[in-house]
């Protein structure tokens, strides 16, 4: 029966369907390789740090023709092109290592200008407005500044000093009596450059670290109100809640800090003076 | 078929021309590619920067933009929409290919070709079975599977394997694992399909041969009357359905190759003892009788088993 149909078919375009199937279903094989391929590499390594103005990373892959023209005119050989199996980075894209060689933050910025394809957004034209990654601070316990040292480098060296990365200044619970200066990063400023990274002073891993955006960041709870953020009152009407007085009538018994009008209130006990034996 | 056919690639060549004559456009065409690899290592290596870049895009005395046309046809389907320098390059490489003649750029460009090459001499030297050989449209079906691919992932699908950028950025910019890919296509070359890369499977190729389907630069079988049959041509050429119609064309048919799967590598000019080919352009009409044919049926088997 079916030998009867495929005898009533036409040779040639037997044949054509034939070959048309094979082609079909061999590239429908190697194509669901090929696309296997394609989404392993867009795996990026948080080391991997993109030039500045680059495409989000799915934009990036489709854009990037692996030239190298932004390797080639960057002048301080921060950028390069990834290696296969080395670099982790999609096979010849560019990208740097800010521990390696950090971005030195260009003003006319030539690796934009050279990519032809807008891999690289040429409308980044302020070099203070790449976002190439984030700086944070990722290792507290061994930071020097972390500890209550002075070592400041990574904010002597960033290039937005005291916007980018701010001192904050803390109490020391360690000894008691001295300040921690807090390497603080700000992220509306901050252009994820490296220099930081580059210069911190621990052997090894810097514990301030660029990190790509999508690590760095989390999403902000939108349905949040940030009351100290808001020009409006939290509840009309209410612009400033009392003030609770120190004084007779609170807990506070010895008022410390707190008035204590004149005669009002008189311990009937006293602690005994130690005559100075104890001190 | 003739007693000639027995002996080995080339030799009458070789024996009337001279060693020279004999390779004349393999030489030139080595040199070519040399050329062209030079000139991007000047920069990295000597520090003369007449050429940045790569085959994927490059920039020439920093006013001649060019692009890869395949590479960016990849990233406009993958929905990316390409600033004026890139396909301003890709039209000019588009352009002078489509000129004359596509898969020039696969035998006097690109350094795969010096690869598969070495596999097919390889492959020869250890008389070894032809192997799989996937049909002509393969190529084809190939390239049509990378559209496929980098529209659905929207990313440059065919760049995460193309041997030819693998080499050739591997060389200028350092090449890690690339060379892998390298190695795995002489090895898929010489054991698993004789010209299996080049001519069968790689989508550059498919592309650039779609660029150059009316290019002006052609090979001519004009002295066809003149063979004798060795068979040599055959041997050393990577695209021989291409030659058959030419060379066993009949007194009035044109005795231009016109096929766009000829890369215009000369190897058949060079190969020839009697000089039946030569290059020529696409509008070269002078007339070239036929061969005289004693079993016209015999001939036209060889030319099918071909």
């Amino acid at each position: 029966m079916s030998a009867n149909k495929t005898s009533a078919m036409d040779p040639a375009r037997r044949r054509f369907l034939q070959d048309a199937a094979r082609g079909t279903a061999g590239c429908a094989v190697a194509g669901m390789g090929l696309m296997w391929m394609v989404q392993d590499a867009r795996a990026l390594p948080e080391r991997a740090i993109r030039p500045p103005g680059a495409l989000p990373e799915a934009d990036f892959l489709a854009s990037c023709i692996r030239c190298g023209l932004c390797v080639r005119d960057c002048p301080y050989d921060t950028l390069v092109l990834a290696e296969l199996g080395v670099d982790g980075a999609a096979t010849g894209t560019p990208f740097f290592d800010a521990r390696d060689i950090p971005c030195e933050m260009c003003d006319d910025i030539p690796c934009v200008v050279a990519c032809p394809t807008g891999a690289l957004d040429k409308g980044l034209t302020d070099i203070d407005d790449a976002r190439m990654g984030l700086a944070v601070l990722i290792d507290q316990e061994t930071c020097l500044n972390a500890l209550g040292l002075r070592c400041d480098v990574c904010y002597r060296v960033c290039p937005l000093i005291d916007e980018a990365i701010t001192l904050e200044r803390r109490h020391n619970e360690n000894s008691g009596h001295h300040a921690i200066f807090m390497p603080t990063v700000h992220s509306d400023k901050c252009t994820g450059c490296g220099k930081c990274e580059k210069s911190c002073v621990l052997p090894g891993e810097a514990a301030i670290k660029v990190l790509p955006i999508r690590t760095a960041r989390a999403q902000s709870a939108e349905h949040y109100r940030l009351g100290w953020e808001e020009n409006t009152p939290l509840v009309d009407e209410i612009i400033d809640l009392p003030d609770r007085l120190p004084g007779p009538g609170t807990d506070n018994l010895a008022a410390p800090g707190g008035f204590e009008p004149a005669g009002a209130f008189e311990p009937t006990f006293k602690l005994p003076t130690a005559g100075g034996a104890g001190q | 078929m003739s007693v000639k056919t027995a002996l080995p690639v080339g030799h009458e060549a070789i024996r009337d021309k001279g060693l020279f004559l004999a390779h004349k456009y393999l030489i030139l065409r080595r040199l070519s590619q040399a050329f062209f690899l030079c000139l991007f290592l000047l920069g990295p290596w000597f520090g003369i920067w007449w050429v940045k870049g790569n085959l994927s895009g490059s920039l020439t005395f920093d006013v001649l933009p060019l692009t890869d046309p395949f590479i960016l046809l990849q990233g406009i389907v993958a929905g990316h929409r390409p600033e004026m320098t890139a396909i301003l390059g890709a039209t000019i490489v588009a352009t002078v290919y489509a000129l004359i003649g596509g898969r020039v750029y696969c035998s006097w460009v690109c350094p795969i070709n010096a690869v598969t090459d070495a596999a097919a001499w390889a492959h020869r030297r250890l008389d070894l079975p032809k192997g799989w050989q996937p049909k002509r449209e393969t190529r084809f079906y190939v390239l049509g599977m990378v559209l496929v691919v980098s529209t659905l992932t929207g990313a440059i699908a065919w760049e995460v394997v193309n041997p030819i950028s693998m080499l050739h950025r591997g060389l200028i910019f350092g090449v890690g694992f690339a060379w892998t890919f390298v190695v795995a296509v002489f090895l898929f070359d010489l054991f698993v399909s004789r010209r299996g890369w080049c001519s069968h499977i790689c989508p550059v190729g498919a592309f650039y041969g779609l660029l150059g389907r009316k290019s002006l630069l052609r090979v001519s079988a004009e002295k066809r009357a003149a063979c004798d049959d060795c068979m040599d041509c055959f041997a050393v050429c990577p695209e021989l359905q291409v030659i058959t119609p030419a060379l066993r064309g009949n007194d009035g048919d044109i005795p231009l190759i016109l096929s766009p799967d000829c890369t215009n590598c000369g190897r058949c000019i060079d190969v020839c003892s009697v000089d039946v080919f030569h290059f020529t352009h696409r509008f070269d009409n002078t007339p070239a009788p036929g061969r005289a044919r004693a079993k016209p049926k015999a001939n036209k088997k060889i030319g099918k088993a071909a």
